[in-house]
C-alpha cells in the first residue's frame, strides 16, 4: 500500500514537472494556447506504473536478488544448452549462412541498413577496446572515424587515389590522430579524459566545417567512388552487395582480432589498466605504452570504417560527425556490456536496426538510448552480457578437491 | 587601435561571460560536492529558457501586464528547473553513489541526451522566437552603442546572483554544512549534517541559476531551441575548469575570461573560430594545468 501511495506521489510530481513542456502548445502566429491535459494524464499513467517497477526493481537490488528468475528448470536448461558444443557452432553455422545470403535474397534497402547496422558494430568494438577493456571513457570517438572518411574523400579528390590504397591509409592516419590525443592526455584520468576527448571530436568537427577551402564546409565531398573490384564495372546493386561483403569480412576480421587481443600481453594490460591504475602500474606495467596502445588500436578501426562508410554513401559532410555519433556508439558499448564483443554486436544491432524495422518509435530513438544509458548503470552496469576474464584453473589445487582430474 | 570598438568588445564579452559563470557555478558547485560532472546541466539551462517562453507565451495570450511578465516568467524557470534539478540527481545520480566513478558519468550523459529529445519531442526542433519583453531603459541611451537594455539586465542580475550565493554560501548555516560537506562528506555526516539535502540543496541552487542564465540569454538572443544546451553547457564548463573546478570564485573569474576570450576573437580575427577557441582552451587548460586559476592542486590517493 505504501509503494502505491509513494507512485501515485511520485506520478503527482511528474505532470506537474512537466507541465510547461509538455503541457502548452504556444502558437506564435496567431497568439493563441493550445492545453493539451490529455498529454500530462497519460504521462501521469505511465509515471505511475514505472514508479511502481522502479521500486520494485529497487528493493529487489537492495536485497540483492536478480531483476529477473527464470522459471524452474530454465537456468540449469539454459546452462546445459550452452556447454553443448555441437550447438554452439550449429547456432554460428546457421547465423553465418544467414548472413551470407542475406544481400542476395532481401532488397535494396535492407542491405543498406544491414550495411550500416555492421559498420556501427565495426565502431563499437573499436570504442570496445578503448572503453571497455582499457576503461579510458573516450567521448569523441566519432573524430576518429571522421578522419578516415575524410581521408578517402580528399585523397580521391585531390589526388585520384582508389578505395583500397586509402582503406590503409585512413587506418592510419587515425592512428596518429588517436595518437596525437593520446599523448597530452595521458595524466589524465576518469571524467577529465572524457571531457578533453569531447573537446577533441567537436574541434576536428568544427575544423571540417569551417576550413572550407579544403573540405568543401558544410556542404562536404560529393561523388566519391564505391570500392572497385580488380576493375570490374558494378551497376549500383551489385556494388551495394559487394560494399555489404566487405563490411562483413572487416567486422569478422574485428572480432577475430579483439577476441585475440583480449587475452593477449596488450589484452590482459588494458584490462589491468582499467581495474586499477596505480596497480597496474605497481606491477610493472609500462601505463604510458598501454594508453596509447589502446588509443591507437581504437581510433585504428574507426579510421578504417570512416573509409568503408565513405564508400557506401559517396557523400560525406560534418553533420555525419557529430557527438550524438559518438554518444550512440558508447550508448551500444555500455547495453551490451563493456569489454564483452558478443554483447556488444548484438547492441549494436539492436540499436540501429530496432528504430528501422519499428518505424512507430524511431522517433523516439534518442530518447530511448539516453534512457538505456542510465537505466543500464543503475541496474546492470556490466551490460546485456557481461566481459567475461578467461580463468585460469590451476590444476594443482584442483587435484585435490577431485583426483587430478581438473 | 579603436577605442570604441575596443570598449565594444569588451562589454560584449562582460554580458556573455557573465551568462556563461552563471551556468559554470551550478557545474563547480555539484562537482565539489559530489565530484561529479553534471553533464545534464547544460539541458537544464535550456529547460529554463524553455519554461520561460511558455510561461511568458501563456501570460501574453491571457493579457497579464507587459512590465510583470519577464518576472513572472523567470520565477516559473527558476522554481520548475529547480525541481527538474532536483529530480535529476534523485533519478539518475542517487542510485549511483558509490558506483565506481564513470558510471553517474555515462548515466549523466544518458540524462542530456534525454532532456534534449524530450524537449524535441514535445515542443519542435525549430528555433521559437523569444518575445521581446524588456522595458526601455532611458538612462542607457548615451551608452546604447556599448550596452542595450538586455546587456545591462544581465550584467546587473546576474551580478546580484552572484553575490546573494556568495553570502548564503559564506554566512547562512545551510552555506556552511555544504562548504563542509564539500571538504570532508564522511566528516560531515558525523557532525548530523544530512549529506542528502544538501546535495540536493546543491542541485536546485545550481539549476535555479543555470535557469536564471537560460531566460537571460533567450531574452538577449531573441530565440531559443532544443539544442542551445549543449554548446553552452560545454562552455560554462570550460569556464569552469578555467576558473579551478570547485571553487565559487573561480567559476566567476573562469566565465568572463572565457566570455571576453571569445569576444576579442571574435571582433579581432574571426566569429567561425570562436567555438574552437573554447574547446582549445578547455583542453589546453586540462592537460596543463587541471586545476585551474583559482583551484587548489589535489594529491591522487591510493
Amino acid at each position: 500500500m505504501r509503494r502505491i501511495l509513494k507512485a501515485v506521489l511520485t506520478a503527482i510530481w511528474f505532470m506537474a514537472l512537466t507541465l510547461p513542456v509538455m503541457g502548452i502548445k504556444l502558437n506564435t502566429l496567431d497568439q493563441t494556447v493550445q492545453w493539451r491535459f490529455d498529454r500530462i494524464l497519460w504521462l501521469g499513467a505511465g509515471v505511475f506504473a514505472l514508479a511502481v517497477i522502479w521500486d520494485w526493481c529497487f528493493s529487489r537490488k537492495a536485497r540483492g536478488l536478480p531483476l529477473l528468475r527464470l522459471p524452474k528448470g530454465w537456468g540449469a536448461g539454459l546452462r546445459n544448452l550452452s556447454g553443448r558444443p555441437h550447438l554452439k557452432t550449429g547456432g554460428l553455422a546457421i547465423l553465418t549462412l544467414f548472413m551470407l545470403v542475406m544481400p542476395l535474397t532481401s532488397s535494396f534497402y535492407q542491405t543498406n541498413i544491414m550495411i550500416s547496422a555492421l559498420l556501427y558494430v565495426m565502431l563499437a568494438l573499436g570504442l570496445n577496446i578503448v572503453v571497455g577493456l582499457a576503461g579510458q571513457l573516450v567521448l569523441g570517438y566519432v573524430a576518429f572515424y571522421a578522419v578516415g572518411a575524410y581521408a578517402y574523400g580528399l585523397l580521391y579528390q585531390f589526388l585520384g587515389w582508389g578505395f583500397w590504397a586509402c582503406l590503409p591509409v585512413g587506418g592510419i592516419l587515425a592512428v596518429l590522430f588517436g595518437l596525437a590525443l593520446g599523448f597530452p592526455v595521458l595524466r589524465l584520468r576518469g571524467d577529465y579524459l572524457a571531457i578533453v576527448t569531447l573537446g577533441f571530436g567537436e574541434i576536428v568537427r568544427l575544423a571540417l566545417q569551417n576550413w572550407t577551402s579544403l573540405t568543401g564546409g558544410p556542404r562536404g565531398i560529393s561523388d566519391i567512388p564505391r570500392p572497385g573490384f580488380f576493375g570490374l564495372e558494378m551497376d549500383i546493386n551489385a556494388s551495394t552487395t559487394y560494399v555489404y561483403y566487405l563490411v562483413l569480412a572487416a567486422v569478422v576480421i574485428t572480432i577475430i582480432m579483439i577476441s585475440r587481443l583480449k587475452n593477449s600481453r596488450v589484452g590482459l594490460a588494458l584490462q589491468a589498466l582499467r581495474e586499477d591504475e596505480i596497480a597496474c602500474e605497481a606491477m610493472g606495467i609500462d601505463i604510458t605504452r598501454v594508453k596509447l596502445s589502446a588509443f591507437a588500436l581504437g581510433s585504428c578501426w574507426a579510421g578504417f570504417a570512416g573509409v568503408i562508410f565513405a564508400a557506401k554513401t559517396t557523400y560525406i559532410n560534418p553533420s555525419s560527425f557529430t557527438f550524438m555519433e559518438s554518444a550512440m556508439i558508447l550508448s551500444m558499448v555500455v547495453l551490451g556490456g563493456m569489454g564483452s564483443i558478443a554483447g556488444v554486436v548484438i547492441a549494436a544491432m539492436i540499436l540501429i536496426l530496432a528504430p528501422e524495422y519499428l518505424r512507430a518509435f524511431s522517433e523516439y530513438r534518442m530518447l530511448i538510448f539516453g534512457a538505456i544509458m542510465v537505466i543500464m548503470m543503475i541496474f546492470r552496469p556490466q551490460g546485456l552480457i557481461s566481459g567475461e576474464r578467461r580463468r585460469y584453473r590451476i590444476s594443482a589445487l584442483h587435484g585435490a578437491h577431485n583426483g587430478g582430474r581438473a | 587601435m579603436d577605442i570604441q570598438f575596443f570598449i565594444e568588445l569588451f562589454f560584449g564579452g562582460l554580458t556573455r561571460g557573465s551568462i556563461y559563470a552563471l551556468i559554470a557555478l551550478g557545474y563547480t558547485l555539484v562537482y565539489g560536492i559530489i565530484e561529479l560532472i553534471n553533464f545534464a546541466h547544460g539541458e537544464i539551462y535550456m529547460l529554463g529558457a524553455f519554461t520561460a517562453l511558455l510561461v511568458a507565451g501563456v501570460l501574453g495570450v491571457y493579457g497579464f501586464p507587459v512590465g510583470g511578465i519577464l518576472i513572472v516568467a523567470a520565477l516559473a524557470a527558476v522554481i520548475w528547473c529547480a525541481a527538474y534539478g532536483y529530480t535529476l540527481e534523485k533519478v539518475a545520480y542517487k542510485p549511483l553513489r558509490g558506483a565506481p566513478r564513470l558510471s553517474p558519468l555515462i548515466s549523466a550523459i544518458g540524462m542530456s541526451i534525454f532532456l534534449q529529445n524530450y524537449v524535441l519531442l514535445a515542443q519542435t526542433s525549430d528555433f521559437v522566437p523569444f518575445p521581446r519583453l524588456l522595458p526601455e531603459m532611458e538612462f542607457l541611451e548615451y551608452v546604447n552603442y556599448v550596452m542595450g537594455p538586455s546587456d545591462f539586465l544581465i550584467l546587473l542580475v546576474s551580478t546580484l546572483a552572484m553575490v546573494s550565493l556568495s553570502l548564503f554560501i559564506r554566512y547562512t548555516r545551510m552555506g556552511k554544512a555544504m562548504r563542509a560537506t564539500a571538504q570532508n562528506r564522511k566528516m560531515a555526516l558525523l557532525l548530523g549534517i544530512n549529506a542528502d539535502r544538501i546535495i540536493s540543496l546543491t542541485f536546485i541552487i545550481g539549476s535555479g541559476l543555470a535557469a536564471l542564465g537560460g531566460v537571460l540569454i533567450a531574452s538577449h538572443m531573441g530565440q531559443v531551441n532544443f539544442g542551445i544546451g549543449f554548446l553552452a553547457g560545454l562552455k560554462a564548463f570550460t569556464a569552469a575548469v578555467l576558473g579551478g573546478i570547485g571553487s565559487i570564485p573561480g567559476a566567476m573569474v573562469g566565465g568572463l575570461v572565457l566570455g571576453l576570450a571569445e569576444s576579442f576573437t571574435t571582433g579581432y580575427f574571426s566569429g567561425n573560430y570562436e567555438d574552437i577557441l573554447a574547446f582549445g582552451i578547455l583542453i589546453l587548460i586540462l592537460i596543463f594545468r587541471p586545476d585551474g586559476i583559482l583551484g587548489k592542486a589535489k594529491v591522487q590517493k591510493v
